[in-house]
């Protein structure tokens, strides 16, 4: 018989109960009548306590608790793409479906589709030695993925029995496997438990661009397959969609996005929006690689620090099969507040603004589970994790930030005054950081161009002058600098406009391709060293800056395209024109006065 | 039967402490009976036969031993029916206006549950409010949560009594409309404010009032809103009706929050306010929203001051981090004798980029909205040059500029509290304040735009 406690105390999500000596920590369990799920976080004697990862009003004392002998697992198999699930891996669209508005208590434990059939195809032979990762069958689960059967972590064995290519549901025994008299029946799913990472080969280096299109990111502050990056910023700076850029542009195979402790409207805008999005490389719509983990602000404070843990266990899972995974969390914040709000109930001293002193350890784990890896089964994976984080008061110095920013390797400081001027994506190009540079310069070198990176210092040294140069312009206006500098100014209002704006919604400009950015920066790059040259001639400044071709520069990006690829060539032509023509007419002017 | 039980352990605040109480049901309503009077409270925690519970109308004449309490083992609920319009209730949605008891059948747990995201429709259609800089800058969208961060003497009520005087429904939806209005630590003069206002705009009976004013309980605050909530969900999700709720003082709500906290003796996180303020907060505004399969909506406009006008103030700060924007109001604005004094800067209106443009309000209305508000914080980089080195030093653009920021405030800014400007007027109140600049600085609208809709 299973174990069986009784409840004795109730305190919002945290529960405990006696006659609790059989259960483990970390096991799951299902909490009174109406078997509301939680987990076992520590034991005492025979006391338990137990946090609940749904409502609990309603919860009377003396009511049963029964244990499941399992700790807090998820079923990974076919059906997890496109769908959406709570923290806890329950589909919200099948709670939606069975006619629930509103999200009830005491649904119980219901998972990915078990009745649905899939057309599968058996790779594995009798008499084969399969190895744990081993692939052993394939489902084509959406237009984008090939979801590959694996064998699961532990397991190995001499193939006995196969089952025909064909339609099965999840739970169907496809393969039989046996190991020194031990038999296995694999079907197509299984169960990990969350807490605990997937084993892999080893650890491989990183050396590969994330490309996400947006330029401030990928020229400035690169992403890499299987690195780990944080968003930071207050609230309206667009955080959100930064990261709903990321999830829709990124050259990632399958994207896990975990709404934790969000609004409900944006997991709904991005239900209504990727199904109709076309991924630039393939041309399927997006929501066909991606799945949502839902935890609205409302919803129940244990499953949010649940959630994320589910959201990286199934990332892993498909980092398994060979694919280059990226995870959204938005916000980082709001499952460490979770934690505060539970260690609190505990009673747990409190470190840093209440925060438990096991955060940042918590954080550091989380994050570690990214990287890029040798699989199991051989094949070469990788996750990337993106976490937003929402600082109090926007101060970037409260505990969250900076645990964070100790851990992560890119660093992408949203700024409110350039979102209340309407600079988006609003990323501060002084305070962020990106690790990833050196690791990916052969990469630029190889795909992008050999002086890709030379632009990148280039550009950035002019960005760094300017910063400089307004602490003077701010005390004594731009008209007392002289013309070398305020040349600077202007190619530094060119690079924000025209380079570092970048608009999601405009349809040329939400996604732009590593070249075009590379050509982009070059046009920019020629108007610089032009007209510098010309100020170094001792040409004024007001003939240097012709209002007509700077305008026609920062609007450059939103009108090139690809049906237009001559247009970075004719502005490099007409900066040449008019540099050489202002350049001939000062000669001649020199010339005539000696 | 029901058990009764004679004797408290403790009172103390807001809360009263019971030993040997038997299988209480966690967050559920008891019944306090004193000689003189009836109060409920809430089962808040239990720890083996003991039980903490939070009275409504606090402690304050209850003595230990002379009082019967009898557990009801249900949560909250109220009774709902179409009556409730133009009525008027307690903070504990006890009828107050004298015209008799609820009678319905149905009882709903104020509580609520969360929205399913897959049940939720993504808010599309704006509602003009007819003040130009809500409806150019920031536009209102409908099934919107759009708070209105204030201060302290700063004209907020008079914005929100515009806004529900002006909101403008399509007409033959109009007989779908509602106003949910949850006061929580208001002063009587600013509820006869609004009652007076819902009357001179004639929707006194499509308005229901839940009413916490300053000197009634605190804890009763907590209910309040959820009351208030659970109301306007009725109406909405039920009836079909387009419901929208104000909600004020935020802050007051909080404050009461950290008392019982703190009397809780739980761990406070920044200022005092519990760790799970967040939480609570986001259980009430994302209350708000639309449903796929019902024609109503429930938008809000929460009202709240910043104490000492301090946007980082975790009341304000977290409240922007859940619901969709803000409105700002600015005491220096108003002390300039701008009405409303609405801060676009950090102003924001999250759902409005879905809900304007071509097939809403016009084509220009998301070009036009991102150049003034690029232009407008321009003018604060010009301004604060120009107290430094005086305006005549500034250059010719910069000099535009200036001119911009004044005619902005004084021509499109301010507006009379009666004044309605319809949209197409305050689209074209911002051309005319573009036309000011040197074209080639309108670097944020499409060519074909200008050449459109700009008249020099």
């Amino acid at each position: 018989m299973a174990n069986q406690g009784k409840i004795i105390n109730i305190n919002g999500p945290v529960v405990k109960a006696v006659h609790m000596e059989g259960f483990m920590v970390r096991e799951m369990v299902m909490v009174g009548e109406k078997k509301l799920i939680g987990e076992v976080i520590s034991l005492e004697k025979d006391l338990g306590t137990i946090q609940v990862y749904e409502e609990t009003s309603g919860l009377r004392m003396g009511e049963e608790v029964h244990g499941t002998g399992m700790p807090l697992c998820v079923k990974l198999g076919p059906g997890i793409i496109g769908n959406i699930f709570d923290g806890i891996e329950r589909p919200l669209s099948k709670i939606y479906d069975s006619g629930q508005k509103f999200i009830p208590e005491g649904i119980g434990l219901i998972s990915i589709d078990e009745s649905k059939k899939w057309d599968v195809r058996i790779l594995a032979k009798p008499g084969d030695m399969l190895d744990s990762g081993d692939v052993f069958a394939v489902v084509q689960e959406t237009s984008m993925v090939d979801h590959k059967i694996m064998v699961p972590p532990g397991i190995k064995g001499r193939v006995t029995e196969v089952a025909e290519s064909g339609s099965y549901n999840i739970r169907q025994t496809l393969v039989a496997l046996e190991n020194q008299g031990k038999k296995y029946e694999l079907a197509m799913y299984q169960e990990w438990p969350v807490r605990k990472p997937r084993p892999v080969a080893r650890r491989m280096p990183i050396e590969k661009l994330l490309v996400t299109g947006q330029r401030v990111i990928d020229t400035f502050f690169p992403l890499a397959k299987g690195g780990t990056a944080a968003i930071p910023g207050g609230f309206g700076t667009g955080k959100t969609i930064t990261q709903h850029q990321l999830a829709k542009w990124s050259d990632a195979d399958i994207i896990v996005y975990i709404g934790c402790g969000e609004r409900g409207n944006e997991m709904t805008e991005v239900l209504e929006d990727f199904p109709k999005l076309k991924d630039p490389r393939t041309g399927k719509p997006l929501m066909d690689r991606t799945v949502l983990i839902a935890n609205t602000s409302n919803m129940p404070v244990a499953a949010r620090e649940a959630s994320i843990y589910t959201g990286i266990t199934i990332a892993e899972y498909f980092r398994d099969m060979g694919y280059n995974v990226a995870i959204m969390a938005d916000s980082t914040s709001r499952w460490a507040e979770a934690l505060r709000e539970i260690a609190g109930r505990l009673e747990e001293m409190p470190a840093e603004e209440g925060y438990p002193a096991y955060l940042a350890s918590r954080l550091a784990a989380f994050y570690e589970r990214a990287g890029y890896v040798k699989n199991l089964n051989g094949t070469e994976g990788s996750i990337t994790v993106i976490g937003a984080v929402s600082p109090a008061g926007g101060d970037f110095s409260e505990p969250v930030t900076q645990a964070t920013k100790r851990i992560v390797g890119a660093f992408l400081a949203l700024d409110r005054e350039l979102a209340y001027a309407r600079h988006f994506p609003s990323i501060n190009w002084l305070s962020s950081y990106s690790g990833y540079v050196p690791m990916l310069g052969g990469w630029f070198k190889e795909n992008v161009a050999p002086d890709m990176m030379a632009l990148r210092v280039k550009m950035l040294r002019i960005l760094q002058e300017e910063n400089k140069l307004m602490d003077i312009v701010k005390l004594v206006g731009e008209d007392v600098l002289p013309d070398d500098q305020r040349v600077i100014l202007e190619i530094s209002r060119i690079i924000k406009m025209g380079y570092l704006q970048q608009n999601a919604y405009h349809p040329q400009d939400s996604y732009v391709p590593l070249s075009r950015q590379y050509r982009m920066l070059k046009v920019i790059e020629r108007l610089y060293d032009r007209a510098y040259s010309c100020v170094k001639n001792g040409i004024p400044l007001s003939k240097i800056k012709d209002e007509k071709l700077f305008s026609d520069i920062i609007m450059m990006k939103y009108n090139a395209s690809d049906e237009k690829p001559g247009l970075f060539q004719e502005l490099e032509e007409r900066i040449d024109r008019y540099y050489d023509g202002l350049e001939s007419v000062y000669k001649e002017g020199a010339a005539n006065e000696s | 039967m029901k058990v009764k039980y004679l004797k408290l352990d403790k009172a103390e605040g807001p809360l009263i402490v019971m030993n040997e109480v038997e299988g209480a049901v966690y967050d559920e309503i008891v019944e306090i009976q004193m000689p003189s009077e009836r109060r409920m409270g809430k089962v808040v925690q239990i720890d083996r036969d003991k039980v903490i519970i939070q009275v409504f109308q606090g402690t304050s004449g209850i003595s230990l031993n002379d009082v019967s309490v009898s557990f009801t083992g249900k949560p909250m609920e109220i009774p709902l029916s179409p009556e409730i319009l133009g009525r008027v209730f307690s903070g504990i949605a006890v009828p107050i206006d004298g015209a008799g008891e609820i009678y319905s059948s149905k009882y709903y747990n104020i509580n609520g549950r969360p929205m399913n995201p897959v049940a939720r429709l993504y808010p599309r259609n704006y509602i003009q409010t007819g003040i130009s800089s809500i409806d150019g800058l920031i536009t209102l969208i409908r099934g919107q949560k759009l708070p209105i961060f204030s201060g302290d003497g700063l004209p907020h009520n008079q914005v929100a009594a515009q806004i529900v005087r002006q909101a403008r429904i399509s007409d033959e939806e109009a007989g779908k409309f509602a106003v949910v209005f949850a006061a929580m630590g208001i002063k009587h003069d600013e509820a006869d404010y609004f009652r007076k206002v819902f009357e001179e705009a004639g929707v006194m009976d499509r308005v229901v009032m839940f009413m916490n004013l300053a000197d009634d309980p605190v804890v009763e605050r907590i209910i309040t809103p959820r009351c208030a909530l659970t109301a306007a969900e009725y109406l909405a999700f039920e009836c079909d009706m387009h419901v929208l709720v104000i909600m004020t003082d935020i802050t007051s709500y909080c404050e009461a929050l950290r008392e019982i906290s703190s009397a809780r003796e739980e761990v406070p996180s920044r200022k005092g306010y519990p760790g799970y303020l967040y939480s609570d907060l986001a259980s009430l505004y994302e209350r708000a929203g639309m449903l796929k399969d019902s024609k109503g909506s429930i938008t809000q406009i929460p009202i709240l001051t910043m104490p000492n006008d301090d946007i980082t103030h975790p009341v304000p700060d977290l409240t922007g981090y859940i619901t969709e924007g803000q409105i700002v109001l600015n005491r220096s604005l108003y002390q300039m004798g701008i009405y409303p004094p609405i801060n676009v800067l950090p102003s924001l209106s999250r759902l409005m980029k879905d809900g304007i443009g071509k097939e809403y309000t016009r084509e220009d209305h998301p070009d036009v909205a991102n150049q003034v508000f690029s232009a407008y914080s321009r003018v604060q980089e010009i301004r604060a040059l120009a107290q430094v080195i005086g305006e005549d030093e500034l250059s010719e653009t910069d000099k535009k500029y200036m001119e911009f920021g004044r005619q902005f405030e004084e021509r499109f800014a301010k507006q009379d509290f009666e004044e309605d400007r319809d949209i197409f007027k305050t689209l074209d109140l911002m051309w005319e304040l573009l036309a000011i600049l040197p074209e080639q600085e309108l670097t944020r609208i499409d060519p074909s735009l200008v050449k459109k809709y700009l008249r020099k």
